[in-house]
């Protein structure tokens, strides 16, 4: 295999890649299942399942939270398999050797989050649970990343001339508030893992005030006052500042993809990909304000806060290939040409077949 | 001569232990409304936890307030008493039936066996959740533990005071139980008619100290003699 040649589309490795994504989705979706439904400490051993081994615990014991908890496991397991085949995949069959490690990356966080995960149950340490409900959000985008790096579409935007360059403002533009949904689900992450269930319960007050008082009279008032039927764990002043960043910064969010959608269309027109995928980025937006606001009126129903953390997860994707593709096209195209031609590369069949000259 | 005086001796000390212990009596009570309850619903979900219930789940008794204000599970001590006999109290005892804790609200004293048994047809985890480290090192080994069904029993003992310990099943995520760890045998909780007795208190001046887990503290400072000492207090919603 040359190793100048851009790789030749292979569609099943393309397809292998999708599947890893779209697994790791619903596995992050299982995740918010977990914390959902508080279930995350009820199988209490790891990497054994109350005393099994995990795949062979049987199914009649699947019962209340371990079924979420031990579904979690096992298609964690699944994703954890997934990655390695495709890391070898890449490795062996992708002629971008940077792929290969890329691929090697994501076995490494794949791992790191299994034992992230066990840990959390082993050492009974909710922060763990934050760091794993983050890494969870690094290597979704990783494996998003590599299935598009894996595409047709890539691979042909990889041999286009044509391409309208994204101006440096408009990505930074993109990065920044890519970064702030990123901070924001980590945010989220941390709520989730205080266990103790809705912090604030009303909208768009907090207690009846713009900003709640948190003073010890105020939290022993409103701990009296709260009645749960699960996560009854009395709230604290740090778990009600730590909805209201969330709010401030669901808020803050709202507006920067609001100008990123305005700003694409404006500068790259609105029949360009990013300007229409920018538009999408937006409406998702809407509906992950709209899930969350919904959380808290339902009560922190499980299907709705777990819809929430899955939406939330794929708006941070969106805004990072955004930028992927973005800082992709945007390549000097004079200097691309250059340097392909003089690596020899415009002379590989890939090129050549996608319209390379 | 100095058998009588044995005798004499003896006489005196049963004498004085008569008149230099005394109980204390009382009563709590809650006015005004207390927060309504919520109903278990989940708990109709689980097919094995939802056939004790036939189709009516059964709510939370976080505020235990009779007809006439009488409130139960508050915890009754004397601040800063030591002296447990905890190692040479009888076990307290705490079941999962029905998928609930039963009671959800204990009393130990620090060295004092706990027990918890599982009485369901059904798996549960008993995760603990302390907050003063020496518990949960003196309890590390059982401090998330797998109790399956009709399971051998867990054992607990705890070092430290601690109020209000939790008890947790995450299999079952309504199912909490709240245990409250004291250092000295001077204690009680209040029944469902809001009465309280801790017996055989040495003369003194304290500070007892109402404790209930939601409704929060009150303290009056109290003088015992050689007679019994009557109190009362009153929680109202904040």
């Amino acid at each position: 295999m040359n190793k100048n040649c851009p790789t030749e589309y292979n569609p099943w490795l393309h397809y292998f890649a999708i599947a890893t994504a779209i697994t790791t989705f619903l596995l992050l979706g299982l995740g918010g299942l977990v914390t959902s439904h508080e279930a995350g400490m009820s199988v209490p051993d790891w990497p054994n399942t109350y005393g099994y081994n995990m795949f062979l615990f049987p199914i009649g014991k699947w019962v209340g939270g371990v079924f979420y908890e031990h579904t979690h496991r096992l298609l964690a397991s699944a994703v954890g398999l997934l990655t390695v085949i495709l890391a070898v995949w890449l490795w062996r069959g992708d002629a971008r050797r940077w792929m290969g490690r890329l691929g090697l990356v994501a076995v490494l966080l794949v791992i790191a989050q299994g034992v992230l995960g066990g840990l959390r149950v082993r050492w009974h340490m909710d922060n763990l649970g934050v760091f794993h409900g983050t890494v969870a959000q690094v290597f979704f985008i990783l494996v998003c990343a590599l299935a598009l790096l894996t595409s047709r579409w890539w691979l042909q935007l990889s041999a286009e001339r044509n391409w309208v360059s994204v101006p440096a403002g408009l990505r930074s533009l993109f990065v920044v508030t890519t970064f702030l949904i990123f901070l924001q689900l980590m945010l989220g992450a941390t709520m989730r893992h205080q266990h103790a269930g809705l912090a604030i319960r009303d909208f768009p007050l907090a207690y009846g005030q713009w900003w709640p008082d948190t003073s010890p009279e105020a939290m022993a008032r409103y701990n009296s006052q709260r009645v749960e039927v699960v996560t009854e764990t009395p709230v604290t002043a740090f778990q009600i500042i730590l909805q209201m960043f969330h709010r401030l910064g669901a808020l803050a969010i709202f507006l920067a993809v609001t100008l990123c959608a305005w700003q694409a269309r404006r500068q790259l027109g609105r029949r360009d990909g990013l300007a229409r995928m920018a538009a999408a980025w937006h409406g998702l937006l809407i509906l992950q304000i709209g899930l969350g606001i919904e959380t808290l009126h339902s009560n922190k129903a499980a299907d709705i806060a777990t819809l929430h953390v899955m939406i939330g997860a794929l708006s941070l994707v969106t805004g990072a290939l955004w930028c992927v593709i973005a800082f992709r096209r945007s390549d000097a195209t004079p200097k691309l040409a250059g340097n392909r031609a003089n690596s020899g590369e415009l002379n590989c069949p890939a090129v050549l077949a996608l319209g390379g000259k | 001569m100095n058998k009588i005086l044995s005798i004499l001796a003896v006489g005196m000390v049963g004498a004085c232990s008569a008149v230099s212990a005394a109980d204390i009596v009382g009563t709590v009570t809650y006015k005004g409304a207390a927060p309504a309850e919520k109903t278990i619903t989940p708990i109709l979900d689980d097919p094995t936890c939802g056939a004790s219930y036939n189709g009516k789940a059964p709510t939370t008794h976080f505020y235990a307030v009779g007809a006439n204000g009488e409130f139960g599970d508050v915890i009754v001590s004397l601040k800063d008493t030591t002296g447990s006999t905890g190692a040479s109290a009888a076990p307290a005892v705490m079941d999962q039936k029905a998928c609930l804790y039963t009671p959800t609200i204990l009393t130990v004293q620090t060295g004092q066996k706990l027990i918890v048994k599982n009485s369901d047809p059904v798996l549960h985890n008993v995760h603990l959740n302390p907050t003063v480290p020496e518990n949960e090192k003196a309890n590390e080994a059982s401090i998330n533990a797998a109790q399956m069904p009709n399971g051998a029993d867990l054992n607990y003992s705890f070092v430290k005071p601690e109020k209000f310990l939790k008890f947790q099943c995450d299999v079952h995520p309504w199912m909490f139980a709240w245990v409250t760890i004291v250092d000295s045998p001077y204690y009680a909780q209040t029944g469902a008619d809001g009465k309280f007795v801790i017996k055989n208190v040495p003369p003194g001046k304290y500070t007892i100290v109402a404790n209930h887990r939601k409704a929060g503290e009150k303290t009056q400072d109290i003088e015992v003699k050689d007679a019994n000492v009557s109190v009362a207090f009153t929680f109202e919603p904040k």
